[in-house]
């Protein structure tokens, strides 16, 4: 239980990260919370020949505000993203994922960033990213070039980051007041990586009918899941439970989920309707508000 | 596998340390400075008994490298009593006998340590959340929440 010998760099500066990378190549992992890689080192699941910390780098940890958009530097930690008041207020969906990160120790370590890179198909922050629509910051050597969520999680924990590539911030839509916003999540007990978790926004327009709704599956497949055509479709119904538990159904009907041994796929497949109808009644209950 | 000198500030002193990149905040706290009360329970960051304050904020002490600590301040359960007397919390978790074999406790005072001072009124239910972080294979919830209520209700 204790990690394998590695190389050991804490550069002060971004461009000093990156050169570090370009050099290791696809030896090198970056270390910030250390949350998932550090257990994983540990365990000797992975052997990286060289960490490069980040946590020295200054300027990662922010959380700002734009006109239309908020934006999340990489190295900011759970705890800060889930009692931002910025957050809270913009993008409550994604400070009601935080809280539910792990446990209140990991989420003090914890960074978004990190959490994207990593992505476990289970995990808070790449189900919130892709069902917000958001845009993920990376830097390379002599480039940074911004990558869209719904394109980013490719499988498994894999991502369509280069090895060279830090990412660098991660920028979400500011929520309409019309909008409401909602994250559930299953586990067998409190602090587990989700066997299945729901995030979904609802916009209803003034006359009670739904005007846009996003709806994302987690835990489920390899990779999170928006489920955005089916839920295009309810466009123009009346907002009311009906319309969710429809939704709901639909969706345990698209959803194919993974089968493992302790959790079988069927079981998945109920929660997904269950929660689905949860999530969208409680999103849209916080669109009325 | 090559060493590096680093200095580690553990409660207010400085410790010169020479160890490999990987030895963990865990092994450098108990061998190094000779520290033992932060336990050593999973080592991959589930059981909380390794929980120790980096610059006053909560941290698995065995998901973090010794190294990455220069500059930061560190404290241990060795701490936490002041001139033989025991903290709010240390002393009630010894009246409601929130402790059985103790191995999880120090993690726990570490925890509550830092999470008493961001929400000093905690209900019970946030209590028992932030004590989800930390197992007790004694299985004692029941009084160490007891314990953290009587602080609060203090």
């Amino acid at each position: 239980m204790k990690p394998a010998p590695f190389r050991y760099h804490s550069p002060g500066t971004l461009d000093e990260a990156l050169a570090l990378l370009a050099e290791h190549g696809a030896g090198a992992k970056v270390l910030a919370g250390g949350q998932s890689l550090g257990p994983m080192m540990n365990m000797r699941l992975a052997q990286p020949d060289a960490l490069v910390d980040i946590n020295a780098i200054a300027g990662l940890d922010y959380v700002r505000e734009h006109e239309k958009t908020i934006e999340i530097g990489a190295l900011t930690r759970h705890h800060a993203i889930a009692t931002s008041p910025l957050v809270r207020a913009a993008c409550p969906l994604l400070a009601e994922a935080a809280r539910q990160i792990g446990h209140y120790a990991i989420r003090q370590r914890g960074t978004i960033g990190g959490s994207l890179a990593h992505a476990d198909p289970a995990a808070q922050f790449p189900l919130a990213c892709a069902t917000l629509g958001a845009e993920i910051t990376a830097a390379g050597a002599g480039r940074t070039r911004t990558i869209a969520a719904s394109e980013f999680f490719l499988s498994l924990m894999s991502t369509a980051l280069e090895p060279e590539e830090i990412i660098v911030s991660v920028t979400l839509p500011k929520a309409p007041t019309s909008e409401g916003q909602a994250y559930v999540q299953f586990s067998r007990r409190r602090g587990d990586f989700a066997i299945v978790a729901l995030a979904a926004t609802v916009r209803p327009d003034a006359g009670g009918h739904i005007d846009q709704v996003r709806l994302g599956v987690g835990g489920a497949t390899d990779r999170p899941m928006v489920l955005a055509e089916l839920a295009d479709c309810t466009r123009g119904e009346k907002a009311d439970s009906g319309w969710a538990a429809r939704l709901a159904k639909a969706a345990y009907d698209a959803v194919a989920p993974i089968d493992t041994p302790r959790v079988p796929a069927e079981f998945r497949r109920e929660l997904v309707h269950v929660l689905t109808r949860r999530v969208l009644v409680t999103a849209l209950e916080r669109a009325r508000r | 596998m090559d060493t590096v000198d680093f200095e580690l500030s553990v409660n207010g002193e400085r410790h010169a340390v020479r160890a490999e990149p990987r030895k963990l905040l865990t092994d450098v706290l108990r061998e190094d400075c000779r520290l033992t009360g932060t336990h050593v329970g999973c080592e991959h960051g589930v059981c909380g008994a390794c929980t120790v304050l980096v610059d006053g904020r909560p941290a698995r002490a065995c998901l973090l490298y010794a190294v990455q600590m220069r500059g930061h301040e560190i404290t241990t359960i060795e701490a936490i009593a002041k001139d033989g007397v025991l903290s709010p919390l240390q002393q009630a978790l010894h009246e409601v006998h929130g402790l059985q074999c103790g191995f999880c406790t120090a993690g726990i005072v570490m925890t509550f340590e830092a999470y008493l001072k961001e929400n000093p009124r905690p209900t019970e239910e946030e209590i028992r959340d932030v004590l989800s972080g930390n197992l007790c294979r004694c299985t004692g919830y029941q009084n160490i929440v007891e314990a953290v209520l009587k602080v609060v209700h203090a």
